[in-house]
């Protein structure tokens, strides 16, 4: 800031004392695809929340939906978002390291490890359950076909891939069982939709498969929408992994924006019991203890492995399963 | 002293620098873009790349759904466009405007459309599977979404190449005892065959670039329904710049060697 205008600014703001000034803000929320509902709900509660404090400013939030690794590629490639919220780690990791747009420590920002709010991967079977799943081991039986997206693809996808490991390690007590059941597994996927709404689409309008591996928030999303009560149920596996969808803020937009302050308050809010309560009606699971107590009966216990506690983070996890070569692949190469 | 004759759009060197000027912004250089990020590569690791089994097997699947795709609207195009041409009835303008209806559609919406019909499920894929066989999630549902998005190739260069044909010509080929075949093969197919070649090369081309509509009916299984456009995503999804652009490579520069096949037969065929 020049000189001139930072006089100017004292200036008016001198002459506003007492009033605060006004501004006006526009956020951009780069986010990914089965959040829409979320930020649509969230972003109103927001609005309310900051003009509490800041009565004459005005706020508008934008939203933009898409693939996880898309979304990132697009924040990259100059897409000017304020604040990321997508799919995986993993993702803003390269927003900070080859756009250099935020400091690479950013997951240490804010509590939880920038997650304010988990999900998990369940199973999403036809009303009924004629195939009579239950849990992993059922997916691998004779004439059952799962839809699960492609992990090359999909950020989603990427939490069934690593579910369905953890799976197999506890069941075969090696990597090598691991990776025989995984690779079992995708002998019974017949098609790999590049996202996680192009499967659902592919399992609930075109009835293909007899499971889809979907986000819990996805799986009460169809369940919740006209009819689909009837015609699936959601089976919860023994065992799944926590997806944590992490936020942050992206300094270097949010600074040339002059939205450093609110972008920050609009993630911090997301843990505030309103945000949490949004989050939860949302089928998100909620990080605060009594907005989750509240709810238990919707999220049903199971275990859950982490990412950073039993794949090493995505750092390691991406290129051992993902990237060309990694285990995805040698799968594919086998057959 | 000879006087130049004038061309009707004056000033060849401002038209031809205009020409150069606007081929660059909008072609050459993103295209060098491309090569200069792939260049970042060396040889072998540019080999490497393109030579992945994956990247065999979905070069094959693309370039050979899109040749049928071709030779499908070759054969039907052609009879669109004689049927256009030829005959008046009741409805033939609205039949001629539903023709440009694939391009102006999103190809995605075409995608989930086409994916909902032929599915084994689906009101007509119920049909293949009661026969034994798979539309969808096959080569042959990819080579049915092509089909579809390039139909207007054919029958668009055609069908102004038939209307100036006059049908007394033919007449006058019957009258000196010409058989309907030969009609065909003396009159008709040399005068229409530049044209058709044009729109064969069009279909051909655009269905190797097709991504949006295959996309949801190919199943994408690797080494069976991957298409090439899906493996350069894949390969951004993983911030992979120059494995994506290296592919890119390999089918611009595939593709060029085809079409530029296929202007060489052209003026082979003009000029006899």
């Amino acid at each position: 800031m020049s000189i001139r205008r930072f006089a100017l600014a004292a200036l008016t703001s001198a002459l506003f004392a007492g009033t605060a000034v006004a501004k006006d803000y526009e956020l951009l929320n780069v986010s990914y695809d089965p959040t829409r509902e979320l930020y649509q709900e969230y972003n109103a509660e927001f609005i309310k929340f900051w003009q509490a404090s800041h009565k004459d400013d005005k706020v508008v939030i934008q939203q933009s939906h898409g693939g996880s690794g898309k979304q990132g590629r697009a924040v990259i490639d100059g897409l000017r978002a304020d604040v990321v919220t997508l799919a995986l780690a993993g993702d803003i990791d390269e927003i900070a390291k080859l756009g250099k747009s935020l400091p690479e420590n950013w997951q240490t920002r804010l509590p939880q490890s920038s997650t304010p709010y988990t999900s998990t991967i369940v199973f999403l079977v036809r009303k009924g359950n004629p195939k009579g799943i239950k849990d992993w081991g059922d997916l691998i039986k004779k004439d059952v076909s799962v839809i699960t997206p492609n992990p090359k693809t999909s950020g989603g996808a990427r939490w069934n891939f690593l579910a369905a490991w953890a799976y197999g390690l506890k069941a075969g007590g090696s990597e090598a069982k691991a990776k025989e059941y995984v690779e079992q597994l995708y002998k019974h996927v017949p098609i790999l939709d590049t996202g996680a709404r192009g499967s659902t689409i592919t399992f609930v309008n075109n009835g293909q498969g007899d499971v889809l591996l979907a986000w819990e928030n996805e799986a009460f999303l169809a369940l919740k929408e006209d009819g689909g009560a009837d015609k699936f149920d959601i089976i919860v596996p023994s065992l799944s992994i926590l997806a944590e969808p992490p936020v942050a803020v992206v300094d270097k937009n949010a600074e040339k924006k002059g939205t450093t302050e609110i972008a920050t308050e609009y993630l911090k809010h997301l843990y505030s019991p309103a945000g949490q309560e949004i989050a939860a009606k949302n089928f998100y699971r909620p990080r605060d203890e009594k907005v989750a107590a509240k709810y238990a009966a919707q999220f049903p216990k199971l275990d859950l492995v982490t990412i950073d506690k039993d794949f090493g983070g995505w750092k390691t996890a991406q290129p051992k399963f993902f990237n060309d070569g990694g285990v995805f692949d040698q799968i594919y190469q086998a057959q | 002293m000879s006087r130049k004759i004038s061309p009707v759009i004056p000033g060849f060197g401002l038209t031809l620098g205009y020409t150069l000027v606007y081929l660059s912004l909008i072609v050459l250089i993103p295209l060098a873009a491309m090569f200069v990020h792939a260049a970042q590569l060396t040889w072998d690791q540019f080999w490497a790349i393109i030579t992945a089994p994956r990247v065999i097997a979905a070069l094959k699947l693309s370039f050979g759904t899109a040749l049928y795709a071709a030779l499908i609207n070759g054969v039907i195009g052609t009879l669109l466009a004689w049927v256009l041409v030829r005959y008046t009835f009741p409805g033939r303008k609205v039949i001629d405007a539903m023709i440009d209806l694939p391009f102006a559609l999103p190809t995605a919406v075409a995608g989930i459309a086409l994916t909902a019909l032929y599915t084994p499920t689906g009101l007509v894929g119920q049909f293949a599977a009661d026969l034994g066989f798979k539309i969808a999630y096959t080569p042959l549902g990819i080579t049915l979404a092509l089909t579809f998005v390039t139909l207007p190739f054919v029958v668009r260069t055609v069908q102004p190449v038939l209307a100036d044909i006059p049908r007394e010509i033919e007449e006058a080929a019957a009258c000196l005892g010409a058989k309907p075949f030969q009609v065909f093969r003396y009159i008709l197919a040399p005068a229409l065959l530049p044209a058709w070649l044009t729109g064969f090369a069009l279909a051909f081309a655009r269905g190797v670039g097709e991504y949006g509509s295959v996309i949801f009916i190919a199943g994408n299984m690797p080494m069976k329904t991957e298409i090439l456009p899906l493996l350069i995503m894949v390969k951004l999804d993983q911030y992979d710049y120059r494995g994506a652009t290296s592919i890119g490579v390999l089918m611009l520069v595939v593709s060029f060697i085809l079409l530029l096949l296929i202007n060489l037969l052209q003026r082979r065929i003009e000029k006899p």
